[in-house]
Order: C-alpha cells, then sequence, then structure tokens
C-alpha cells in the first residue's frame, strides 16, 4: 500500500488542511512508513471476531428529557474570532 | 531547597491539618522555585499571583476534613480550567478562555487544593517527548536537553523537578506512564471510565484517561481517590464502587501471583531493561509473591492497531477545531478556504500527520481493512489479558524499552518515536489500569520504571503492589538542579 | 383493496418512462430537551440562546443520550408496523460545516433503531402500500443565515443537537401525487402518536427526495439524483416533476444520469446540481466512541406498546364498520388526529351523517377559509353537536343551521341560545302551515290550474311562495308533504 502525492492531496482535502506541495511530498514519505508498520495487522485472521465496541460491560446510560442548560448565549459567544452578539460569523460558503 | 519542597503530598496534607505549615507557605515555596525554573519550560500558563491570593483565603478560613486542604497544584494543560487560559499545547487553542471546568479538576478544587498554573504538553497530547507542543520544548531536570517523556511532559518534568508537589496528565498511549518512567516518578493510567472525560481535550475517546501523577505511590492513592468519580455528564464513565485506597493501601505480597508476559521480552532488548525486569522479579518473589510465566501472544499488533484507532478517532475529534466558534482563525477568501488555512497554521505536523493517518483509515474503501480490523484486533489483545487474569492477579513489565533521549534525536522518524509506547499501549487498548513505578537508573544514570498493570476497577491491587516494590526498590532520582 | 399501478407516465417521442421515487424523511422528535444535550428545542427562540457547551462542542464536551427521544423513535417504528432493533449503535458521520459544530454529525449508520416496516397510503384508486427501509435517531444541524450580511454566513446553533427521525421509504412511490399521500400519511400517524408535531412551516418535517427513471416495463432501476432538504409537499412535487422531465430529457438526448446531488431552486422551480464531482462527500462513518451500544429490553418496548393509540387505519377500519361511513369519508375524518378527536366528540350525542356532512363540509370551508386548524376551530364540537341536534329534532331546517352557524363563527354561542334569541324556530305545526299554504293556493288560482294541467315546475314556485310567507321559517319538508296533498 503505497501512499502517493495524489492521495495526500485527496486526504487532505477531506480533512480540510491545506498543504504544499514540498510539505505534501514529505508526509507522504512519513505515511508510507507509518503504513509499512500498520500493515502488520494483515498478519492476522479475523474473519469469526466480534470488534470491541466498549471496554465496559455496561450500557448506554439514558438521561431524562429535562431543559437543564439554560441561555448562555454570552458564554457560548464569548471565544469567537468575531464580534457578534448575536450569531456566529463565518466567510461565505462558495456554491 | 527548603524541607517543604521535599515533602510528599501526604506528609504536606499532614502537615497541614496540624497545621505546622500553612497553604501560604506551601505555595509561596513552589511558586519561588517555579520562577526560578523557567528554563525546563514546564508551564504554560502560570496563574501564581491567584494561587497566592487562594493560599490565603485558605489560610483565612480553612477546612481541614478536605483531602488535599490548601494544596497547591500544576495540572496538564489539557484539562479545561473555568477562567483560565487552556491551550492543550497548541496554536490553535492559544488563547482559549474555558468558562468552564473538567470534573476531574474540579474534583481536586473541591478537596480544596490550588490550581498553580498549566503545564506543558504535546500538543493535543500527540506525542512521547514533549516536543510537538506549540509553546515549545520541556525539558527534564533530570539531564539538560533531555526530553521528559510525553505526552504528560511538562506534568512529569515539573513533578520530578519539585514545582509542584504533585500532578495529574492523561494516558492513550502511555502519556502517563512514560514520562513517568523518564523522570523516576510514579504515574498511574486508571481503568477505562473510573475518571471522567468531561472537560478533557479529547483525543483518543477509547483510550483517554486522566490519572495521577505523583511522588510515591501513597501520593498516587490519595489523588487517585480525589479524582476518580462517576459522572452522568459521560457516557463512558462507570459507576462502581470506590474505594479509600489510601486507607487500604497495603504492603503484602502473601498469596499474590504475577505474571510476567514472555511477548514483552522483545528482540535485541537492552540488556538494562531486562536487568530491571529480573530485578523487579526477584523483589516480588522474595516478598512472597508467586511468579507465573504467562502469555500475551497479541502483543505484537497492539502497536499497529493503536496507530490505527487512536489517530481515526483523533481526526474526528479535532474537527471541531475549525475556527469558527473558538480558537484561532485564519482569514480565508471563503469557509473552505478559511478553514483550509487555519488548520494548516493552528496545528503542528504530529497533529496534522495523525489526522491525515486517521482521515485515510477512516475513508472509503478503507474502513474495514484498517479501523474495523484494528478494532478485531483490539478484542484479541482483550481477550489476551482476560485469559491471563484466570491465572495471576497482575502483570509486570518495563515501562519503557529504554531511558529517556535526548531532544531532536528521534524527530526526524515518526515510527520510532512511536515504538517508545511499545509497552504501554496494549493497557489502553483493553481499558485496564498500570501504574509505573521508578525501579533503577541506566548506565547513564538516566531512571528506568516498572509497569505493574491490574485488572479492570482492580487499582487497589496494583497499587499495592506498587507501593511493596516501592518500599523495597528504595529509588531516589539523582538531580543537581542544572537548570537553576 | 389494492391501488391499480399509478399512470403517472412521461411520454417522449413513443417511448413511456415511469418514474421511480424514494423519500428521505426528516421529522424533528417532539421533546423537551435535545438528543444528546440538555438544552431547549422550542421552535422561534432568538438565536444562540438554545445552545449548550456540548451543542456548541467546546473542547472536552461529551453527548448523553436523551431517554425520551429513543422512546419516540420506538413508538414511530410500533406506528409504521416496523420491526425494533433491541441493540442499535450511533455512528459519526464526519463532514465540514459551519452549522455543524463537532465536525460530525452523530446519527445510525449500520445498525439502526427500526427496521423494516410499512405504511398504507389512501389513493382515489385504492389502497398502496409502502415498504419502509429503516428509521433512525440523528442530530439535526444549525441554521446558516446567508443573506444578512453580504460579505458573511451568520450561524444560529439553536437547531444544533435536536433530535431528529430519518425515516427512509422504500422506492416504491411512482408519482406526485402517491408521495402527497405518503407525507400525510407519515405526518398524521406521528401526530396521532405525538412523537412530531409535523408542522412543515417551522421545519419539523422535511424530506431528501431521490428521483429516477426507466422505461415503462423495465425491471432494473435508472440512475437516481437526490434533491434534498425540501420542506413543503407542494414543492416535492414540482421537484419530482421537473427532475423526472430533465432526466428524461438527458435520456432522449442519448445520454446518461450522474447520481448527484441537487438543489430545488423555489424561484425558478428547477432542480440544479449542489455538488461538483469531486468534492463528493466520504463521510468516514465509524461507531461513536463517546456513546455505548444502545440496548433495549422487551419490558420497554412493549410498555411503549401499550401507550399507543388507536391508529388512522384502524380508526378508519372501525368508523367505515360502526358508523357505516364511506371509505373517502372515513379518510377525511382520521387523516389529522385532531379531525378524528373532534369528530368523535361530535357523535358522543349527535347523528353520525349529519356530524360527517357537517364536519367535512361548512366546517371545513369556514377552516379553509381563514385558515386554520380545526384545533383552532371557532366553533367548538360541543356547539356543533347541539346544532346539528338542533336539525335533527325538527327544530330548525337545515337552511336554518346554515344561518346560525354564521352566527356561531363570530360568537362561539349554544345554539340553543341563538335560536330563542333569533326566533328560528321553524314552523312545523301543519295547522298553521296549511293555514299559510291554503292563502297561496287561493292568491294564485292561474298557476294552480297551470300545475294541475301538467306543468310539474311550478311545484317549486308554491313551495318558494309558501317558504317567504312564512318569513323561511317553515320546516321544508312539511310544505312539501302538504303541497303534494293540496294540490292534487
Amino acid at each position: 500500500m503505497t501512499i502517493d502525492l495524489k492521495t495526500v492531496k485527496h486526504i487532505s482535502k477531506l480533512a480540510r488542511i491545506s498543504i504544499e506541495e514540498e510539505k505534501a511530498k514529505k508526509l507522504a514519505g512519513d505515511l508510507n512508513s507509518i503504513f509499512d508498520f500498520i500493515e502488520k495487522l494483515n498478519e492476522l485472521k479475523t474473519d469469526k471476531v466480534e470488534p470491541l465496541a466498549s471496554i465496559a460491560k455496561t450500557t448506554l446510560k439514558l438521561r431524562s428529557d429535562e431543559i437543564k442548560s439554560q441561555n448562555i448565549r454570552e458564554q457560548i459567544l464569548k471565544n469567537s474570532p468575531e464580534d457578534n452578539k448575536d450569531f456566529f460569523v463565518v466567510p461565505k460558503v462558495v456554491e | 531547597m527548603t524541607d517543604v519542597l521535599n515533602l510528599t503530598l501526604v506528609e504536606l496534607v499532614e502537615k497541614i491539618k496540624k497545621k505546622d505549615l500553612s497553604s501560604k507557605e506551601i505555595t509561596k515555596a513552589y511558586v519561588e522555585r517555579s520562577e526560578k525554573s523557567k528554563k525546563l519550560n514546564t508551564y504554560i500558563t502560570e496563574d501564581f499571583k491567584n494561587a497566592l491570593k487562594k493560599a490565603d483565603n485558605f489560610d483565612n478560613s480553612p477546612d481541614f476534613d478536605k483531602k488535599l486542604p490548601g494544596i497547591p497544584i500544576a495540572v496538564k494543560d489539557l484539562f479545561c480550567t473555568k477562567n483560565l487560559r487552556t491551550t492543550a499545547g497548541s496554536k490553535i487553542l492559544e488563547n482559549f478562555v474555558p468558562t468552564y471546568e473538567s470534573t476531574v479538576t474540579n474534583n481536586i478544587w473541591n478537596e480544596g487544593a490550588i490550581l498553580l498554573g498549566k503545564l506543558n504538553c504535546d500538543e493535543f497530547a500527540m506525542g512521547s517527548s514533549n516536543e510537538t507542543s506549540f509553546f515549545g520544548n520541556v525539558q527534564s531536570p533530570i539531564g539538560e536537553k533531555l526530553v521528559p517523556g510525553g505526552s504528560s511532559g511538562g506534568s512529569a518534568s515539573a513533578l520530578a523537578a519539585k514545582l509542584t508537589p504533585t500532578t495529574i496528565g492523561t494516558d492513550t498511549g502511555g502519556s502517563i506512564r512514560q514520562p513517568a518512567s523518564f523522570t523516576g516518578t510514579v504515574g498511574l493510567k486508571p481503568t477505562y471510565g473510573s475518571c471522567s472525560r468531561y472537560g478533557i481535550v479529547a483525543f483518543a475517546s477509547s483510550l483517554d484517561q486522566a490519572g495521577p501523577m505523583t511522588r510515591d505511590v501513597k501520593d498516587c492513592a490519595l489523588l487517585f481517590g480525589v479524582i476518580s468519580s462517576y459522572d452522568n455528564k459521560d457516557s463512558t464513565s462507570i459507576n462502581f464502587k470506590r474505594k479509600n485506597y489510601l486507607k487500604e493501601l497495603s504492603k503484602s505480597m502473601k498469596g499474590k501471583k504475577i505474571g510476567i508476559p514472555k511477548e514483552y521480552r522483545l528482540k535485541d532488548m537492552p540488556k538494562e531493561i531486562e536487568k530491571l525486569w529480573q530485578k523487579g522479579i526477584a523483589i516480588a518473589k522474595d516478598s512472597g509473591a508467586e511468579i507465573v510465566d504467562v502469555s500475551l501472544p497479541n502483543t505484537n499488533y497492539a502497536l499497529p492497531t493503536y496507530y490505527i484507532v487512536a489517530p481515526a478517532e483523533a481526526s474526528s475529534n479535532l474537527a471541531r477545531y475549525d475556527g469558527v466558534k473558538y480558537g484561532f482563525r485564519a482569514n480565508g477568501k471563503n469557509l473552505i478556504d478559511m478553514y483550509e488555512k487555519t488548520r494548516s497554521e493552528g496545528f503542528g505536523n504530529e497533529v496534522k500527520r495523525r489526522i491525515m493517518i486517521g482521515t485515510y483509515v477512516l475513508s472509503s474503501g478503507y474502513y474495514d481493512a484498517y479501523y474495523l480490523k484494528a478494532q478485531k484486533v483490539r478484542r484479541l489483545i482483550k481477550n489476551d489479558f482476560d485469559e491471563v487474569y484466570k491465572k495471576v492477579d497482575a502483570i509486570l513489565t518495563p515501562s519503557t524499552p529504554s531511558s529517556a533521549f535526548k531532544i531532536g534525536e528521534k524527530t526526524d522518524d515518526p515510527v520510532s518515536m512511536y515504538l517508545n509506547d511499545i509497552f504501554t499501549v496494549p493497557i489502553n487498548l483493553a481499558g485496564l489500569p498500570a501504574i509505573s513505578i521508578p525501579a533503577g537508573h541506566d548506565e547513564k544514570g538516566y531512571p528506568l520504571g516498572l509497569q505493574i498493570i491490574g485488572k479492570a476497577f482492580d487499582e487497589q491491587n496494583i497499587l499495592n503492589i506498587a507501593y511493596s516494590l516501592e518500599q523495597e526498590i528504595k529509588f531516589k532520582n539523582k538531580m543537581n538542579d542544572w537548570w537553576m | 383493496m389494492s391501488a391499480k399501478e399509478s399512470d403517472y407516465i412521461i411520454k417522449r417521442n413513443k417511448n413511456n418512462y415511469e418514474v421511480v421515487i424514494g423519500l428521505e424523511v426528516h421529522a424533528q422528535v417532539l421533546s423537551n430537551s435535545k438528543l444528546f444535550s440538555t438544552s431547549a428545542t422550542k421552535f422561534g427562540a432568538e438565536p444562540n440562546t438554545q445552545v449548550s457547551l456540548v451543542d456548541a462542542a467546546f473542547p472536552g464536551m461529551l453527548p448523553v443520550i436523551n431517554e425520551l427521544c429513543i422512546k419516540q423513535a420506538v413508538k414511530t417504528g410500533i406506528g409504521l408496523k416496523a420491526k425494533i432493533n433491541k441493540r442499535s449503535i450511533f455512528d459519526r458521520k464526519n463532514y465540514f460545516y459551519a452549522d455543524l459544530p463537532q465536525g460530525y454529525q452523530i446519527s445510525q449508520y449500520k445498525d439502526p433503531i427500526v427496521g423494516e416496516g410499512s405504511v398504507v397510503l389512501d389513493l382515489p384508486t385504492g389502497e398502496k402500500t409502502i415498504g419502509i427501509e429503516r428509521l433512525h435517531l440523528e442530530q439535526d444541524a444549525g441554521k446558516s443565515i446567508h443573506d444578512i450580511d453580504p460579505q458573511n454566513t451568520l450561524v444560529d446553533l439553536n437547531r444544533s443537537g435536536v433530535a431528529l427521525m430519518e425515516i427512509v421509504s422504500k422506492p416504491d412511490l411512482r408519482s406526485p401525487e402517491e408521495v402527497n399521500a405518503y407525507i400525510k400519511k407519515l405526518r398524521s400517524i406521528m401526530r396521532y402518536l405525538g412523537t412530531c408535531d409535523g408542522n412543515m412551516q417551522e421545519g419539523s418535517l422535511r424530506a431528501d427526495v431521490n428521483v429516477s427513471v426507466r422505461k415503462k416495463g423495465e425491471k432494473e432501476f435508472g440512475t437516481r439524483c437526490e434533491i434534498k432538504n425540501v420542506n413543503s409537499i407542494k414543492f416535492m412535487q414540482m421537484a419530482i416533476e421537473y427532475e423526472a422531465n430533465r432526466q428524461v430529457d438527458v435520456i432522449e438526448e442519448g445520454g446518461s444520469i450522474d447520481q448527484e446531488t441537487r438543489l430545488f431552486d423555489t424561484k425558478k422551480n428547477e432542480t440544479r446540481s449542489m455538488r461538483s464531482k469531486e468534492d463528493a462527500h466520504d463521510y468516514r462513518y465509524f461507531p461513536d466512541p463517546d456513546l455505548l451500544p444502545l440496548e433495549i429490553k422487551d419490558d420497554f418496548i412493549n410498555d411503549i406498546k401499550k401507550s399507543i393509540p388507536e391508529l388512522p387505519d384502524e380508526k378508519k377500519k372501525r368508523f367505515i364498520e360502526k358508523f357505516d361511513l364511506s371509505a373517502y369519508d372515513a379518510n377525511i375524518l382520521v387523516s389529522d388526529i385532531e379531525t378524528s378527536k373532534y369528530f368523535e366528540e361530535v357523535i358522543k350525542n349527535s347523528d353520525v351523517k349529519l356530524s360527517t356532512n357537517w364536519i367535512t363540509g361548512e366546517l371545513f370551508a369556514l377552516l379553509n377559509d381563514k385558515n386554520l386548524e380545526i384545533s383552532k376551530s371557532p366553533i367548538s364540537a360541543k356547539n356543533l353537536s347541539k346544532l346539528i341536534n338542533l336539525i335533527k329534532d325538527g327544530t330548525i331546517s337545515g337552511k336554518i343551521a346554515k344561518s346560525v352557524f354564521e352566527i356561531m363563527v363570530t360568537d362561539d354561542k349554544n345554539p340553543v341560545d341563538i335560536v330563542k334569541e333569533k326566533n328560528l324556530k321553524q314552523q312545523s305545526d301543519p295547522k298553521e302551515l296549511e293555514k299559510l299554504i291554503d292563502k297561496v293556493v287561493n292568491e294564485n288560482p292561474d298557476k294552480v290550474k297551470e300545475y294541475k294541467s301538467g306543468k310539474e315546475k311550478l311545484f317549486g314556485f308554491f313551495v318558494g311562495q309558501a317558504m317567504k310567507a312564512s318569513g323561511g321559517k317553515a320546516n321544508p319538508q312539511l310544505i312539501n308533504d302538504i303541497l303534494k296533498n293540496k294540490l292534487k
């Protein structure tokens, strides 16, 4: 399994991280050595094995339908990069 | 060094309760030493002024029923602390100030402790040497230009250098135990689900656990009792009866069966590591334990499994860092451009590498071959432990395959860095508890640790075994305060 | 009775194409708090005032599931006669968008909470069963507002994290008409169950419409296109018409359909492509590690089964059998829970036939005219019942009743009082009526002669005169009988 430059570019698009050409080349190299290492798992036969869903022998705890969180708009927007007291503001999407 | 700094946490608590020491005296001592130790770069955010104020407040109306009355504590910068900057060692959270507190740190403040500041760590807890932090490398007090280990490198370094009497870190693949081993301190990774993850910056949700990093096992038992709690704000938190771990600490090894897994004996393992291991085995035997050879057949698949599962979960957990709601935002000509620039500039190289791996192993066509496969191997690894625990009560192994290395020594080769976690990672995959205690030194005089792995929720047992070994080993850190 | 095959066909150059439609309906769950957080779900709140730290995806925040939302999903599944899965998994659906704070949506992928079921449609041509593929729970996203700021998009996260049930149909629908019936039926069932209010204007119910075409008789499905987020039945129908025709045109010209996602432009009434091919989403689904698998027990499901009210299909059957209503009328009366409640209240004390006519006739016309839901009817069920009883016992005629009805619109009074006050009681005393009729007959000898010599149409003239003489209050049936006698 080799990871080429095209794949690196595709993955970086999915991950929304821009990568310059030079850095992408180095990254492809790093990823390839990491994947060589990961490929070791192919040695194991796991067809009949159940994936590990959770460590503990417990099931999802259910919460009652109560409203506990109040209006904390100020807190929510406090760390926002733009200065707007009602909304989050982002550059427009290009459709 | 003044006496105050040499007291353990348990001793400090006793002294405060007896009024032999005030919170102000203790806090002042630690603040002063911390201010002289900036070279180690252990702090990302200092809160010394507030700490001294809080210490005064405590002394004015002390509550001696608390378990950590007036004790100053610095914590890893992965725990969200209300109104104090929390960065996760990253540029993307460089100026983030949470309006909320993590459950684990809340438990600590509720027991009377005082926040000294936030300690440096690998960015988003991804690293084994604290060399990936946006805020610069941490140096180990053990020796100049030595790594303290990671990702809880700032915590381990500050603890060993006596800049904080005790601390907490997080462990996803060894991030508490490996730095503990490198710095000659004690580090416990509890059973998955025993400490709440609410308010801890998430790295890999099915592996992350907060845990105590302390000077000795008694301190560890005390601090673990404080931080472990059931939290209904964390759906993976387990509701089980927590013990009084300090009170029930016991040295008795009689009748204990300790397993020695042959797969941990690596090919080309450094002689010193093997020697250390044998030393531990001998002490255990002499103390009355029965040594049993056991096998954990899938051990060699643990690291590859980890390096699929952890990055996959991280790639998704870190998607929220997009410049929209909080944190760093780069200018972009449109939304996608903004995302791409923000995340490119905001994340460091190791984080980007792991996000890429994670995105790839989850991507269309690869999910079955990688992520699903890794989750299946994870079950095999857990099954190995379940089998072994039918025969033994605990497992003894080295904590790390080497002692601390030099800053910059492994940064060019990610895989060689990953191999640091070879003894610690299987435990996270299986969700079990494990503690690292300092057990000796290598030829260079650097500390080496031994790891005791327990059954799920059986922290008392491994604390007891660790206590027993610790008392026999009588380890002392050889430090010369080189940075002062 | 099974419906005939749909006759919705698109003809082009001697070729007949049929349209294959599948719907993914997103229904907001009726609950006080959100699916994984404890903030409120009320519609119309000020922006970002119903947003918790979890909703805004702050560092270290974790999801905790709302038990009621699970119950609502199971309840809906039972209403859809579907398989309830005792074990289901929540997965993360990963993608980036401004109104998706986590960078992923918590949804269910391979193991949804509800499996296969079915819904019966009442079409003019008969009944048709539409298969349900599955129902799963997922988080709703926030709202992006593009038209306030010219440079930027504003984001309101109030809706982010509200529980949605996604109901996926099998590709069994064949026409815009069937889609109309399907949405209405789903909506009706959920309103009966109280699991979703179906308010499309408020966005509680929306659908992604999958459309493909194939030559009539072909067994293979054509390539489908997905039209996202259509929020009214009218738009769904228009979108289907446009899209089906577009696809037929492409095929007729020798081209092939690209599988893609489209939007319905409500101004131009056409669908257009939403994403370029390169931006195809790879959602990288994997089980959410912050949540354990959901396991529900038989007791849990049975308790919910017990709480299910009589649903539209059963109610319709009962109305037909017990009250001898026509299928058409029964349909109308059960289609909405509020209508059926109103009807059942009225018929507690009133004649069924009259009640049916008055509700589906006068009352519906009134509500339509004033654009009101029956739950906001100006005339209460109790009072309508009283009015109908006045007709039945002959106190007033049907015609008079209409006037009383008008009065009740502005003033929902007891009609008995209105009749008394306005002296509207109809004249049913045969002796009085005979007097009246005698007068009319005596005053119109010529017309009587004409009538008796064969001009039968003139009967209406006499009826009219008699009614006029009585001031409109004469009992029409008696007038008829007495007149007939007199003019023999």
